[in-house]
């Protein structure tokens, strides 16, 4: 029977099996912020152990970042204690850091693949859930708690039970202005917040193919509001023509790519491999997805009302209704007719360089609401730098929008970034549970394009039918 | 870490589904760089009125739930961040056990915890049970009715007692690791240094470019 590209990854990683059935497994990448390690950094001083694999550790500062042009001084004096930590850790356990004030800072999930941390074959973890997006380059790569950064830190290990696998084919090819976030989003209403609970997510498909590794980077990011333990897809050449297109410091070149590339070619799931569950999605007249409640799976289609509380596929009559006075919204209502407050494009989900020339694409020549505070938030600082190469800031700025520096920014609000109370906001980040954007904070999730048109409308759109008028 | 054999304590019941980490510990007690003084803040946002006073309308502030160390919830519990300050809440809230309900939809089963989440409590001595909707709906039935329930769990038996008039007993299932790394409240990283020559012989012959060559 043929492997799946999971099995070909785990099965070289495993160091042993342990007496009660799992695993011991070897880590190739340890990506560590601010917020997750601090406590794990303080267990190695206390047992007086050291770091195994430094040079396998990457660190970046990217929850507690200040965006605005004053970043650099940290005013809360709490974030600003954490994030002094990270430096004083980094420094005492030799860990390469890339630091507030580097050019290659940014959130994790973006500069990993963008360096050429982020490899295929790799297993790559950190003490952050969105860890899944580096699966989009054919890695497996999760979140873990800070007791298991601090175990990896030690030992460079993992002890996991194996997961089970799962397929999901996307089928067809979506129209304009449908993005793999659509997919996902949609995906996920379908499977729900829990369904991929102890899977590990392969997707596949004419739809998968055809993405760019940014569209990759996005569909993955979003596995774990699935529940998955992680996403991934194969790698093909549009992944091979990200690692090697431009330089990547930390990605192999001359003969060891060769050696690589051809190790990479054989990764793919074979032909006639088995998966423990599958799902097919038809991408074909995909609609716009929305996000009306408080986590992910409560999604619709853009041109469908809120459900009422009694006809909420998956969820309970309660849950629904106590979702929909968080949100403030009756059963029935269509999102298209809400006003917004804030439109927000930014997060380890969709602050690429690709998701931000989508967005640009739509706020060229238009300007947005005045009713609405737009931000724009790139991922890494090589992310804000190339756009500004190309022009993007400039549309982004004559739209009426606020251009950024790189973090986390308003995805959580650990930041000065945040949503008030009851403030709606248009977000292509990954979470609309209650308070993650700020307290009391109204968040409905969407792609790049369909944010910068809800800010340019003052409320959420149907791109297609926008766009045409 | 501390071992978790046998607990006997008041249950306290929340009726929600798709509890995520960002409710049980809210990002702002996240900047902290110590591993304690997250009791107070679970469930912060619907603990506690926006003027800091106690939300008498959560259930888990309800005087009758007073001293309560066992918590019982709905599906999908843990769901989101992987951040594992939420198991430092609850457990130094005063919680040693939670329980949560499987979930049968259209032919699969979907667990009560979230993986990451499930982890985390293994690793800070706490009990995640998981339990049928049925069962655990009886459990909500048995509390509502019965002020003060209390209930024990033993973990080498694998079950759970309610001590009702008519009590309750249910047995359930736990990975032979979690639960001999939590009634012996082992250290994991004391236990993979034992295999410490597998992973210098594992990384002498290891190419991650190329790990079959």
């Amino acid at each position: 029977m043929g492997k799946t590209l999971f099995e070909k990854i785990w099965a070289p990683h495993v160091v042993r099996e342990l007496p009660d059935g799992s695993c011991l497994l070897y880590i190739d990448r340890h990506l560590v912020h601010e917020v997750t390690s601090p406590q794990a950094f303080a267990g190695l001083r206390q047992a007086g152990r050291k770091i195994r694999q430094p040079a396998l550790t990457f660190s970046t500062m990217d929850h507690n970042v200040p965006t605005t042009e004053d970043r650099m001084e940290i005013k809360d004096p709490i974030s600003k204690a954490q994030v002094d930590a990270l430096q004083q850790n980094c420094d005492d356990f030799g860990v390469k850091l890339f630091g507030l004030g580097d050019d290659r800072q940014g959130i994790v999930h973006v500069i990993g693949p963008e360096l050429g941390i982020t490899l295929p074959g790799l297993t790559i973890v950190c003490g952050d859930s969105h860890t899944s997006t580096h699966g989009a380059f054919g890695a497996l790569a999760f979140g873990i708690g800070t007791s298991e950064v601090e175990h990896v830190l030690v030992t460079q290990t993992l002890i996991q039970k194996t997961p089970h696998t799962y397929r999901v084919e996307f089928t067809g090819r979506p129209g304009p202005h449908i993005s793999s976030k659509d997919m996902v989003l949609k995906m996920i209403g379908i499977m729900g917040t829990a369904g991929g609970s102890g899977h590990v997510l392969e997707y596949g498909g004419e739809a998968v193919r055809s993405l760019s590794m940014e569209g990759r980077m996005t569909m993955c990011n979003m596995s774990i509001e699935a529940g998955a333990r992680a996403g991934m897809i194969a790698p093909d050449d549009t992944t091979f023509d990200y690692i090697t297109g431009r330089r990547r410091p930390y990605a192999p070149t001359g003969e060891a790519l060769d050696k690589a590339l051809a190790h990479w070619r054989s990764l793919p799931s074979d032909l006639d491999a088995q998966f423990d569950q599958t799902l097919t999605i038809d991408t074909n007249r995909l609609p716009p997805q929305v996000t009306w409640g408080t986590n992910p799976g409560m999604v619709v289609d853009v041109d469908q009302p809120v459900p009422a509380p009694d006809n909420a596929r998956g969820y309970s009559p309660s849950d629904v209704k106590s979702a929909l006075d968080y949100m403030g919204l009756s059963p029935g209502v269509k999102l298209t007719d809400v006003p917004l407050d804030v439109v927000f494009i930014g997060s380890c989900t969709n602050s690429r360089i690709e998701d931000l020339r989508q967005a640009a694409a739509i706020l060229d020549g238009r300007k947005k609401a005045d009713h609405v505070e737009l931000l724009v938030v790139p991922g890494s600082q090589q992310v804000r730098l190339q756009a500004e190469a190309e022009g993007l800031d400039r549309i982004f700025k004559a739209a009426g929008g606020q251009w950024r520096y790189a973090g986390c920014s308003m995805c959580l609000g650990m930041n000065p970034d945040q949503l008030s109370p009851q403030q709606r906001c248009a977000s292509t980040s990954n979470r609309n549970f209650e308070g993650r954007q700020g307290k009391g904070g109204r968040t409905h999730l969407v792609s790049p394009e369909m944010a910068a048109a809800a800010a340019v409308a003052g409320k959420i759109v149907d791109i297609r039918k926008w766009l045409e008028a | 870490m501390t071992p978790f054999t046998v607990h006997t304590g008041i249950v306290a019941t929340l009726d929600k589904a798709n509890v995520d980490t960002d409710a049980i510990i809210p990002k702002q007690f996240l900047k902290s760089i110590k591993r304690t003084g997250y009791g107070p803040s679970a469930f912060f946002d619907w603990r506690y009125l926006p003027d800091g006073t106690i939300n008498e309308d959560f259930e888990l502030n309800h005087p009758r739930f007073k001293g309560r160390s066992i918590l019982v919830t709905r599906n999908n519990f843990g769901c989101g961040s992987s951040r594992e300050h939420a198991v430092w809440a609850l457990v130094q809230d005063g919680y040693r056990v939670v329980i949560a309900p499987w979930k049968e939809m259209e032919g699969n089963r979907l667990p009560g915890f979230a993986d990451i989440f499930k982890n985390n409590t293994t690793k800070n001595g706490m009990l995640a049970i998981e339990l049928s909707e049925a069962d655990v709906n009886d459990v909500f039935d048995m509390v509502a009715a019965h002020t003060g329930l209390t209930a024990t769990a033993d973990l080498q038996a694998q079950r759970i007692i309610f001590h009702a008039p008519s009590p309750r007993s249910f047995d359930f299932e736990i990975y032979a690791g979690a639960k001999e790394q939590l009634l012996n409240g082992l250290d994991n990283i004391d236990l993979t240094l034992q295999y410490e020559a597998d992973i210098s012989r594992f990384e002498a012959q290891y190419d991650p470019l190329d790990p079959n060559s």
